[in-house]
C-alpha cells in the first residue's frame, strides 16, 4: 500500500505573533511539524505495517524549513518529498493544492493520501477536500477511525465525524483522508529515528520537476493585525447568601439578554 | 457589485444547522443593500419543506434539490449539483456555513469553480465594490483581512458570529426544482451507518455553555461511598459537582464544557474540553465553575460574548475576564441559580 | 566555536519534552501530593530508549551524545525533578560509570540490561554519617575466596527500592595509608541475599520520586563485580559525579527555564495597581535576573557537554555547572513562588513544588560547598587532574551508532 502523508510546519503553538509591515513574526519561537498532522502520520505508520506497504511525507514549504518532514521521517516515515518554489509565496489553498495533487501524481500509484485535519496556523482545513477534487478521488473527512482497509480490492471503510455524528462510510481508493486527534496519540519519534531523519536526503521538487505553471491565488491577504483587546469591565456580584447571589445573578443575566 | 448571493443550507437528514440561517440572513442583508437576491441551495432528500423555512428566512428564490441519492452525506454527489447551479445562476458570492459538511462543499466548489475560499469568516465588509472578509489565524493570535479576485467569491462564515435573522413567516419566493441526473453506481462512496453523538448539545453549536473546572471535585461537604480509593473518590466528588452543571446545562439548553484540569483528572471526557488543546468556543453566554481560568483554558473560550466566573477565588484570572463575577463554592451557588433561571425561564 | 544545536539535538529536546509535558505534567501534581513516584514512568522511560540515551547502540544503548542527555535532562526538570533524578542514577552514576570503568564483560552483562532499560541502577555512596566526607565512608567489603562479603549502610540513594543494580563504594582496605584509597567500587544486584531497603519518606521536595535507604548484611558480590580496580574506588565514585553532576546541572537549567515561564505566564496575567504585573519594574527585574540564570546555567552545562564528547576532562565545569544551576534554580524557584504571590504558596501552581524540588540538589552529588571548594581549588591551582587509568570516553558517532 502506497501512503502518502502530507505534513506542514507551522510556529510552536506557544509561540507570541507579531505583525510588522504586514508581515507576520514569531520571534525565536521554533518551527514544529503541524501537530495535527502528528495523527495523520501515526495513522500511515499504523497502516503501511498492517497492510505492508510505505509512507512517503510530502510537504510543501521554503527549503530551509525542514521540521514536519523530519519530524515525519523521526517517526517513521519512509521516504519524503518537499516541494519548494519562490513562486509559491503566497499561494492561497486552491493554489497549493494544485501543486500537491501534482506532486501526487507524479510520486504515481498513490492508495492513499492522508493529511491532519487542518493546520493550527491558517486553520482552513481546505487542502484534504480540495485535493481531493483536483485528483477527482473521494475525500473522506475528519476521520477518526480505519474500520477496514482493503488495499486488494480498492476500498476502504472509515468513521469520520459530523456534529451531528459519526458517519460510517465505505469509499473506493484511492482516496484522500483527514484525521483527527481522535484517531489516537502519535508516537514520538525514536532515537534512532531522529538520527535517521537528521541524516535523511529526500527530494526536493521545483514548480519545474512537477512541470506546472506556477498556480495564480484567489484570495490575498491584504491586512493582519493583532486584534485589539477588548476591555472588560468585571461586575463583581455580592449577596450574604449563595441563594442572594444566584438571585443578582439571574438578575444581571435578563438585563444582559443573554439567555 | 455584489448583487447575486447564493446561500448553501446545509443540514442533516432535513434537521438545518442553525448557521445556515445566519448565512442566509447576512445574504438578505447584503442583496438588500446592494438591490441584488439572496437565493438558497438544498439538496437533499424529503428537504421541499425547508424551501418555505429558507424563505421565512430570507431567501428570495430557493434552488432546490430532493433526491435519494442525495439523502446522506457525500460531498462528491452534493458537489455535482452545486457547481452545475452555479454555472447556471452565475452568483456573485456562495455562502456556506462553516460546518463539517460546509467547508467540505466551500473548498471543492472553489476548486470546480476555478475560484478562492475566504473559510470561517467572522466579519464581512462588503460596502463598496469588494468584500472584505475577517477571520482569525494563528489559533485566534492574529486577524488576517482577506479579499478573492475571482468569482464568484465563496465564504464560509464561522458559526454564531453573525445573527440569524428572525423568522418571517409572510414570505415566499420561487422554487427551481433542479435535475439530479446522477448514477448511484458512479458513486465511490457509500454510507454504511450512522453513529448518533451522545445526548447533549454539541459545545460548537451551543449558545450557552456551562463549564467545570478543578473545583468540581473540591466539595468537603460530601461523603464518598467507602469503596472508593481517594482517586475514585475524587472523581466521584466532581462526577457530583458535574451533575450541578448538568442541570445548570439542561435549563438553559446548553452545551457542558471542561477546563483541561478536569478533563486531565479523569473528572469527565475529553470530548468536552474548551481551550488550546479542545474545543474554541464563543457562545453568547460562558458560566464557568470551579474555572481558575488557565492561559490554555481562556484561549478556547475569551471571545465569549459574555463571561460569568463562579470561583471560591477571588484571585482567579478567570475574574479578569468575566463580565459577571461571583466569588462562592459553585456547589452552593449553582443549585439556587439553576432554580432561579429555570423560574423565570418557564415564564 | 558553534553554539547552536544541531538538528538532532532539537529533535532530541521535542521528544523528551512532548514525553514530559504529555505523560507525566497531567498528573504531576499529584504524585506529588501523594509522595508516590507514577509506576509508569519508569516503563515508559525504558521504552523510550530514554535510558540509554547516551550509550552506544552496542551496549544496549540509543548512541545519542552528551549534550543529547543533557538536554533530555533539562526537558525532564522542566516536568519535575523526579524525572530528572532518574536520569541522574540511572543514565548518570550507573551506566556511564560502567561504560568508562567497566570491563568488556562487565559492560555485555549490566550495562546492556541497564541501557535497554530491562534493568534499572542506581548509585549508592552516601552513608548516614558521611556524605560529603566519603572518603570516610564506613561500609566494608571483605574479600572471601571469589567474592567480597559487603556490611553497612547506605543513605539517600534515590531509586534504593527501584532499581535492581547498585554502583556501591565500599572500604575494602582499612589500612590504607590514606583513607580514600582503602575504596573500591562494586557493581551489586540488588536482589542477593542479605540486601534490605526501603523509602524514606516526609522529603521536602522530589516527593514523586523515591529515595530510600540500602542496608547490606554479609552480600556476597563477585570479585569480577568490581568496578576498576581495588583502591580505586574514590576516582570511580568521582568519575560517577562527573557524570552525575552533569545531569543534575543540565536538569536545575531545565528548572530555571519552568520557574521562568510559569513567572512570565502568571505576570502578564495578573493585574496590580491597574497594569499587569510584568509591567512592574520590581517583577521585571526577577524575571530578568531568571531569564539570566537561564542563559549562564545553559552555557555552563552545554560546555560541560561539549568537553564530554570530546573526551575532555571536566570536573572542573561539571561542577562548576551544577552548583551554578542549583544554586540559581532554587533562587529562581523562590522568585516564582513570589512573583505568583499567595498563589505560588498553594500547590494550585507549580512553582512552590519547583521551590521544594530546587532544594535537594544543593544538597546531593556533592553538596554545593564541596563545589566551591573544588572551584576554590581550581582556581588557587591547588588541584589539578591527573590523568586516569579510564577516562570517559569521548562521543564517538561512528563506533556509538
Amino acid at each position: 500500500m502506497k501512503i502518502i502523508v502530507c505534513v506542514k510546519q507551522v510556529p510552536d503553538t506557544a509561540a507570541t505573533m507579531e505583525v510588522e509591515n504586514g508581515n507576520i513574526s514569531w520571534g525565536d519561537a521554533p518551527l514544529i511539524i503541524n501537530p495535527w498532522d502528528e495523527f495523520a502520520v501515526e495513522a500511515a505508520l499504523n497502516l503501511a505495517a498492517d497492510q505492508g506497504g510505505e509512507v512517503t511525507a510530502l510537504c510543501l514549504g521554503k527549503e530551509e524549513e525542514t521540521e514536519a518532514i523530519k519530524h515525519a521521517l523521526a517517526m517513521g516515515a519512509d521516504a519524503a518529498v518537499l516541494v519548494s518554489d519562490p513562486a509559491l509565496k503566497g499561494s492561497d489553498t486552491v493554489a497549493a493544492s494544485k501543486v500537491l495533487a501534482a506532486a501526487i501524481t507524479k510520486i504515481g500509484e498513490v492508495d492513499l493520501v492522508l493529511f491532519g485535519q487542518q493546520s493550527v496556523d491558517t486553520d482552513t482545513g481546505l487542502l484534504p477536500v480540495q485535493v481531493a477534487r483536483l485528483l477527482k478521488w473521494p475525500s473522506l473527512t475528519l476521520v477518526s477511525k480505519f474500520k477496514e482497509v482493503t488495499p486488494a480490492e480498492g476500498s476502504l471503510q472509515v468513521i469520520r465525524s459530523m456534529e451531528e455524528g459519526n458517519q460510517v462510510i465505505k469509499s473506493r481508493l484511492p482516496a484522500v483522508v483527514s484525521v483527527t486527534k481522535d484517531y489516537g496519540e502519535p508516537r514520538y519519534p525514536s532515537f534512532m529515528g531522529i538520527r535517521k531523519a537528521s541524516k535523511a536526503e529526500y527530494p526536493v521538487w521545483t514548480l519545474t520537476d512537477l512541470g506546472i505553471d506556477p498556480p495564480s491565488s484567489s484570495i490575498s491577504w491584504p491586512e493582519v493585525n493583532k486584534p485589539v483587546e477588548k476591555e472588560i469591565v468585571t461586575e463583581i456580584i455580592d449577596g450574604d447568601t449563595p441563594e442572594e447571589k444566584a438571585k443578582t445573578l439571574v438578575e444581571k443575566l435578563i438585563a444582559e439578554k443573554v439567555l | 457589485m455584489t448583487k447575486k448571493i447564493l446561500t448553501y443550507i446545509d443540514h442533516f437528514h432535513g434537521k438545518v444547522q442553525s448557521s445556515s440561517w445566519e448565512a442566509l440572513g447576512l445574504a438578505a442583508k447584503i442583496a438588500a443593500d446592494n438591490g441584488g437576491e439572496a437565493a438558497a441551495l438544498i439538496l437533499g432528500e424529503g428537504v421541499n419543506d425547508l424551501a418555505d423555512l429558507a424563505f421565512h428566512y430570507g431567501a428570495d428564490q430557493v434552488f432546490l434539490a430532493d433526491h435519494a441519492i442525495l439523502k446522506d452525506f457525500r460531498p462528491e454527489p452534493l458537489i455535482e449539483i452545486i457547481t452545475k447551479a452555479a454555472n447556471d445562476y452565475q452568483p456573485d458570492v456562495i455562502i456556506f456555513p462553516t460546518t463539517t459538511r460546509g467547508r467540505t462543499l466551500a473548498g471543492m466548489a472553489a476548486v470546480d469553480l476555478d475560484t478562492g475560499v475566504m473559510v470561517d469568516v467572522i466579519d464581512l465588509d462588503w460596502k463598496g465594490d469588494k468584500i472584505t472578509a475577517t477571520r482569525s489565524i494563528y489559533g485566534g493570535k492574529l486577524l488576517a483581512k482577506l479579499t478573492c479576485s475571482t468569482s464568484p467569491e465563496i465564504i464560509t462564515l464561522r458559526t454564531r458570529a453573525f445573527d440569524k435573522p428572525e423568522p418571517d413567516t409572510g414570505r415566499s419566493g420561487s422554487i427551481t426544482h433542479l435535475e439530479v441526473s446522477l448514477d448511484p453506481a458512479d458513486q465511490a462512496t457509500t454510507v454504511l451507518d450512522h453513529q448518533e453523538k451522545a445526548s447533549g448539545v454539541s459545545l460548537t453549536d451551543a449558545n450557552v455553555i456551562v463549564s467545570g473546572g478543578r473545583g468540581t471535585a473540591i466539595n468537603p461537604t460530601l461523603t464518598p461511598p467507602d469503596d472508593l480509593d481517594e482517586a475514585g473518590a475524587e472523581v466521584w466528588k466532581a462526577e457530583q459537582g458535574f451533575d450541578l452543571i448538568q442541570n445548570l446545562a439542561d435549563v438553559l439548553g446548553a452545551a457542558v464544557g471542561a477546563s483541561r484540569a478536569a478533563v486531565d483528572a479523569g473528572y469527565i471526557v475529553y470530548d468536552h474540553q474548551v481551550g488550546q488543546t479542545g474545543k474554541v468556543v464563543s457562545p453568547d453566554l460562558y458560566i464557568a465553575c470551579g474555572i481558575s481560568g488557565a492561559i490554555q483554558h481562556l484561549a478556547g473560550m475569551r471571545s465569549s460574548k459574555v463571561i460569568v466566573a463562579i470561583n471560591k477565588d477571588r484571585d482567579a484570572p478567570i475574574f479578569n475576564f468575566a463580565r459577571f463575577g461571583l466569588i462562592g463554592d459553585m456547589h452552593e451557588i449553582l443549585p439556587p441559580l439553576t432554580a432561579g433561571l429555570k423560574a423565570y425561564l418557564e415564564g | 566555536m558553534d553554539f547552536g544545536l544541531s538538528e538532532e539535538h532539537h529533535m532530541v529536546q521535542r521528544m523528551v519534552r512532548d514525553f514530559a509535558v504529555k505523560e507525566v505534567a497531567p498528573t504531576i501534581q499529584e504524585q506529588d501530593r501523594l509522595g508516590e513516584m507514577d509506576p509508569q514512568v519508569l516503563p515508559r522511560m525504558a521504552e523510550l530508549g530514554i535510558l540509554g540515551i547516551t550509550i552506544p547502540l552496542k551496549y544496549g544503548g540509543q548512541g545519542m551524545d552528551y549534550i543529547s542527555l543533557g538536554l533530555a535532562c533539562e526537558e525532564l526538570e522542566a516536568v519535575d525533578t523526579s524525572l530528572r533524578v532518574v536520569i541522574s542514577v540511572h543514565n548518570g552514576l550507573t551506566c556511564l560509570t560502567l561504560l568508562q570503568w567497566g570491563t568488556e564483560e562487565q559492560k555485555n552483562k549490566f550495562l546492556v540490561p541497564l541501557a535497554q532499560g530491562e534493568k534499572i541502577g542506581c548509585g549508592a555512596f552516601t552513608e548516614p554519617g558521611a556524605g560529603s566526607d566519603l572518603s570516610h565512608l564506613q561500609t566494608t567489603g571483605k574479600i572471601d575466596g571469589s567474592c567480597y562479603i559487603l556490611n553497612g549502610e547506605k543513605m539517600w540513594i534515590s531509586l534504593a527500592t527501584a532499581a535492581d543494580y547498585a554502583v556501591v563504594t565500599v572500604r575494602t582496605n582499612p589500612k590504607a595509608s590514606k583513607a580514600y584509597q582503602g575504596l573500591s567500587t562494586f557493581l551489586v544486584d540488588l536482589h542477593s541475599p542479605g540486601i534490605s531497603r526501603g523509602d524514606l519518606h516526609g522529603k521536602l521536595g522530589v516527593r514523586a520520586g523515591s529515595t530510600g535507604w540500602i542496608a547490606f548484611q554479609d552480600v556476597r558480590v563477585p570479585a569480577e563485580n568490581m568496578i576498576g580496580k581495588e583502591g580505586e574506588g574514590f576516582k570511580v565514585t568521582m568519575s560517577a559525579f562527573d557524570s552525575g553532576r552533569y545531569t543534575v546541572a543540565a536538569g536545575a537549567t531545565g528548572l530555571i527555564g519552568a520557574a521562568l515561564d510559569a513567572s512570565k505566564t502568571y505576570a502578564d496575567q495578573r493585574k496590580a495597581f491597574g497594569e499587569k504585573i510584568s509591567d512592574l519594574q520590581l517583577i521585571k527585574a526577577k524575571i530578568a535576573r531568571m531569564s539570566l540564570d537561564y542563559q549562564a546555567a545553559r552555557l555552563l552545562y552545554l560546555k560541560a557537554g561539549w568537553m564530554k564528547n570530546k573526551g575532555l576532562r571536566n570536573t572542573r565545569e561539571t561542577s562548576a555547572a551544577k552548583w551554578y544551576a542549583t544554586e540559581a534554580s532554587f533562587q529562581a524557584a523562590s522568585e516564582a513562588v513570589q512573583i505568583h504571590g499567595a498563589y505560588g504558596y498553594s500547590d494550585e501552581y507549580p512553582v512552590e513544588r519547583y521551590l521544594r524540588n530546587a532544594k535537594g540538589a544543593m544538597i546531593y552529588e556533592g553538596s554545593n560547598e564541596i563545589q566551591s571548594l573544588i572551584q576554590a581549588d581550581y582556581a588557587l591551582e591547588r588541584r589539578q587532574d591527573k590523568k586516569l587509568r579510564k577516562e570517559s570516553p569521548p562521543y564517538d558517532h561512528e563506533s556509538w551508532t
